[in-house]
């Protein structure tokens, strides 16, 4: 136990350990102070100077984000110093960010103008001095708008100390300073929008697409408009909102996304169920059948899929063919919900909100295609939705819930658990352990629910699983930059579940903002809670899901719907505009 | 008695400019667990205006190389990096590398030349770790300090040249004190004297026959972050890295000074921290807008006064320090005149 230590911050007396910095004892004890480039899961760089307190006797001002309290010091949080240096920096700041405000998914909630208004300051002190700088697109996922960027390099350190891609790079010194992508040909995205989930200013952000469905949502006409609700972001939106972490929300966003104009939200739960059914099916298939290539390893995580294609195509094979819960789920509505509603496929526009930026990239992907359809039209960020729904005035918190489609059910505690990392893994297990099942034993089989051993925040889990005798070896890598060990491993193991993001899409690149492992895990209790709720917790028990399939099989569609093929990919250009 | 406590009698203090008490760092290092140490000899000599580094590498180079040579047995230093200006490593890479295996060093250092883009922050101690570990030109957040987690996390003894050569003095007993200062009258290297480190500005300029008969105005310890101090001023000690520059009052151009300062810190600021990074680059821009009523503009004061409380580093907390002591002891004396 480090030892308990007193300081004043102030004037008030604040309780702290040994080893904690002034701003974590100061915010522990509920005294603000402002802090940009400062976040809990990445290393200290004390660089934005905007947290600088006054330590008594001390003559140079310190970081709080950075100096570790010792017991009886005393902090001044606004002494006239403090106040000066700190609004200086802010100032600077302010004219490193070109205001694009109006489109801001920050906006209703921005760092740097509720700073300006706590201190009152003018954001144009100084002139704007990067209104020329370029945005870089990666793909149709991510960009980094160099006219937005305040140096404090969060984006950098998550895709490299985080996720270890390195594709991002700080380029010249000085004011000349620019975060550019790799020109390594060995280094390529991924699309996980962690650097845009770390960026305090949105300069790193999700690529844009709510003004596009801002525009379907006003040119209706005979389409029927559907959005589909992510498992994990009906435990994260309420954070918009200022409603408690891991409060499940679905009925909120239903009635949301209703208020907004769609004609049906469905559940990307069902979705995930079916992912299980098909995945659980390969991997008992290739149990059976050693030539076919174990390990097994999940591709629902559109970013580990890209990662895969990219540095290790020669592991193609061990990928799932099945797709992922989001392309399941839309193909699904573009066929079998489009048969039975008697709806035309093409007159259907679907929109998923995905906590995600690389399931924008996944849409675009032209394998997937049925037909000459896509099986999802637009994907929205839980950012972006909040945004949408704040823009239109809607007030999310006093919203009666309401349920989504009927033909289409909400679907499984299995699938809600996708959300987090293991959670995949997990369904798939609950399905295989009842599908491998001696029947005689039964009764036993299906008390296996749970699989606590894949669940948690480690970066990875391993477990040998017992599956009617079967013994099976499995992992679970939790965000990428955790890849490397089980790659270099790889006989090891049966079945291995990858998600690029750290806890899986609960810490998607798409999430609100902020976002933390420890907000991560209070979003993951929420998941776990929802699938202990819920009556029916395994894949094949959701008896919508199975007939689906069952249709799908009958009417000759499951290979069109239900599977799908990766290829080799060569390094994305960078489109600079 | 130990080398150390030699050093700790001699009251010997680093020569980079920063005057830390070497034995200190010596202490730390030697008493360091790690079974990996390393020495780097800081031969940066970025500061313009000083170069005593350079004046001991060319005339004093045997009598350093047992300095090193001490240092390196003194802590157990696994490997030594002899971290190298430019210039200096382009003209006595070879005698170096000769003169060290003499000192029975051989197989043991490594000579790094400073990378150009490098700057006036690559002079730095954290910094030439980072550089010498392959990463950007910029400082480091301390602690931890180099002499416990330094290069590649292992206990660093990071030392000036003048320093180790100093140590060679201490170690035959012959440390009396002195040091080299760097005289230039305006932009031109009068030369390097060694005299005693306590001396008044006045004495150096009087002892080395430099003292000007002209009215005029001093910068001391560097021409870029030097403070300035007029004719009246001259009865206090060198400080840094120990240069004096003779400015004449009558035919210097303010401006040009003015910006030359200015110009300097903006293009070496590295780009970590806000004070440094924005502040630098809108102190020059307030300049070029202004020109000379800059220091009436409240905006500059801030920007200045913020380098010294906030920067991440020692390079920002002394960017102002030439300019703003120009403004308060030079340049109202100007005004007068004219």
């Amino acid at each position: 136990m480090p030892k308990k230590i007193e300081i004043k911050i102030d004037g008030k007396k604040c309780q702290g350990y040994l080893g904690q910095t002034i701003l974590e004892i100061a915010r522990n004890n509920k005294i603000f102070i402002p802090s940009l480039c400062y976040h809990p899961d990445l290393k200290i760089k004390a660089n934005c100077r905007v947290c600088v307190v006054e330590v008594k006797d001390c003559d140079k001002l310190m970081t709080s984000c950075s100096v570790l309290a010792e017991n009886g010091i005393e902090i001044f949080t606004n002494s006239p110093k403090v106040k000066k240096a700190r609004n200086t920096n802010l100032k600077l700041i302010f004219a490193e960010h070109t205001e694009k405000c109006f489109g801001c998914t920050l906006k209703y909630n921005c760092d740097l103008l509720n700073l300006a208004k706590k201190y009152d300051l003018k954001v144009t002190n100084f002139q704007d001095r990067k209104v020329k700088r370029k945005t870089y697109k990666f793909a149709n996922a991510v960009e980094i708008d160099g006219s937005q960027c305040i140096d404090c390099r969060n984006c950098v350190d998550a895709c490299s100390d985080i996720q270890k891609i390195n594709y991002l790079e700080i380029k010249g010194k000085g004011a000349a300073q620019e975060i550019v992508p790799t020109q390594d040909p060995n280094i390529d995205c991924i699309y996980c929008g962690q650097c845009a989930l770390h960026c305090p200013v949105a300069s790193a952000q999700e690529q844009y697409n709510w003004g596009e469905v801002e525009d379907i949502l006003a040119k209706k006409g005979k389409k029927t408009l559907i959005a589909m609700i992510a498992p994990s972001t009906r435990v994260s939106i309420g954070e918009e909102f200022g409603l408690p972490y891991g409060q499940n929300n679905s009925g909120k966003m239903v009635a949301a996304l209703k208020k907004l104009g769609f004609d049906q939200v469905m559940d990307v739960v069902f979705g995930a169920d079916v992912t299980t059914l098909v995945e659980a099916e390969e991997l008992l298939e290739r149990l059976n059948d050693k030539k076919a290539g174990l390990p097994l390893m999940t591709s629902c995580c559109p970013a580990w899929v890209k990662y895969l294609e990219f540095y290790r195509p020669d592991l193609i094979p061990h990928l799932t063919s099945s797709r992922s819960p989001q392309i399941h789920l839309g193909g699904i509505i573009k066929t079998y919900w489009a048969k039975k509603k008697k709806i035309k496929p093409e007159d259907i526009v679907i929109v998923s909100i995905m906590p995600c930026t690389a399931k924008k990239f996944e849409i675009s992907r032209p394998e997937l295609k049925i037909g000459k359809l896509k099986p999802v039209d637009k994907v929205l960020t839980v950012r972006e939705l909040a945004f949408m729904i704040k823009k239109n005035n809607i007030d999310f918190k006093k919203l009666r819930p309401e349920k989504s489609n009927d033909l289409i059910n909400d679907g499984s505690g299995a699938g809600i658990i996708y959300g987090a990392s293991g959670g995949v893994m997990e369904s798939a297990l609950r399905t295989a352990h009842h599908v491998i099942c001696d029947p005689k034993k039964a009764k036993i089989c299906r008390s296996r629910l749970e699989f606590k051993e894949v669940r948690g925040l480690e970066g990875v889990k391993e477990a040998k699983i017992d599956l009617s005798g079967k013994k099976l070896n499995v992992a679970v890598v939790n965000g990428i930059g955790n890849i490397k060990g089980v790659l270099d491993n790889l006989s090891k193991y049966d079945y291995i579940e990858v998600m690029a993001c750290p806890g899986g899409c609960i810490g998607g690149g798409g999430q609100p903002i902020p976002s933390s492992m420890e907000i991560v895990s209070k979003r993951t209790a929420g998941l776990y809670q929802g699938d202990k709720k819920i009556k029916i917790r395994t894949a094949h028990d959701n008896k919508g899901a199975v007939e689906v399939v069952k249709w799908l099989k009958n009417n000759s569609q499951d290979h069109r719907v239900l599977h799908t093929k990766y290829s080799k990919k060569k390094k994305d250009k960078i489109n600079l505009v | 008695m130990s080398i150390i406590k030699k050093i700790e009698k001699a009251c010997l203090l680093g020569r980079g400019g920063a005057g830390f008490p070497t034995h200190i760092k010596w202490q730390s290092v030697a008493k360091a667990k790690s079974k990996t140490k390393y020495l780097i000899i800081n031969g940066a000599e970025g500061e313009p205006g000083i170069y005593k580094d350079g004046y001991i590498i060319k005339n004093l180079l045997k009598e350093f190389s047992i300095g090193v040579k001490i240092a390196s047995d003194t802590i157990k230093a696994t490997k030594i990096y002899f971290y190298l200006n430019g210039k200096y490593y382009d003209i006595y890479k070879n005698k170096i590398i000769k003169e060290f295996n003499k000192a029975g060093l051989k197989g043991k250092f490594e000579i790094i030349k400073k990378p150009k883009g490098a700057g006036y922050i690559g002079g730095e101690e954290s910094t030439i770790l980072n550089i010498i570990e392959g990463g950007r030109a910029e400082p480091r957040l301390r602690p931890p300090f180099p002499t416990e987690k330094g290069l590649f996390g292992q206990p660093t003894l990071i030392n000036n040249i003048e320093t180790l050569y100093d140590v060679y003095l201490v170690s035959i007993n012959k440390f009396s004190g002195e040091r080299f200062y760097s005289i230039n009258i305006e932009n031109k290297n009068k030369g390097v004297y060694s005299l005693p480190d306590d001396l008044s500005i006045k004495d150096v300029l009087i002892k080395t026959k430099n003292y000007p008969k002209y009215d005029f105005f001093v910068q001391v310890g560097g021409d870029a972050s030097g403070e300035v101090f007029n004719q009246k001023q001259l009865r206090r000690k060198v400080p840094g890295a120990g240069s004096i520059t003779i400015y004449k009052l009558s035919n210097h151009r303010p401006e040009k000074l003015v910006n030359y300062w200015l110009s300097f810190f903006a293009d070496n600021s590295c780009g970590q921290c806000t004070p440094c990074r924005e502040g630098t680059y809108r102190l020059l821009e307030l300049f070029k807008n202004k020109r000379s009523y800059l220091k009436d503009v409240s905006d500059f004061v801030d920007l200045c006064k913020n380098l010294e409380t906030s920067s991440f580093c020692a390079l920002g907390a002394c960017a102002p320090i030439a300019i703003l002591s120009y403004f308060k002891n030079v340049y109202p004396n100007l005004c007068q005149k004219k």
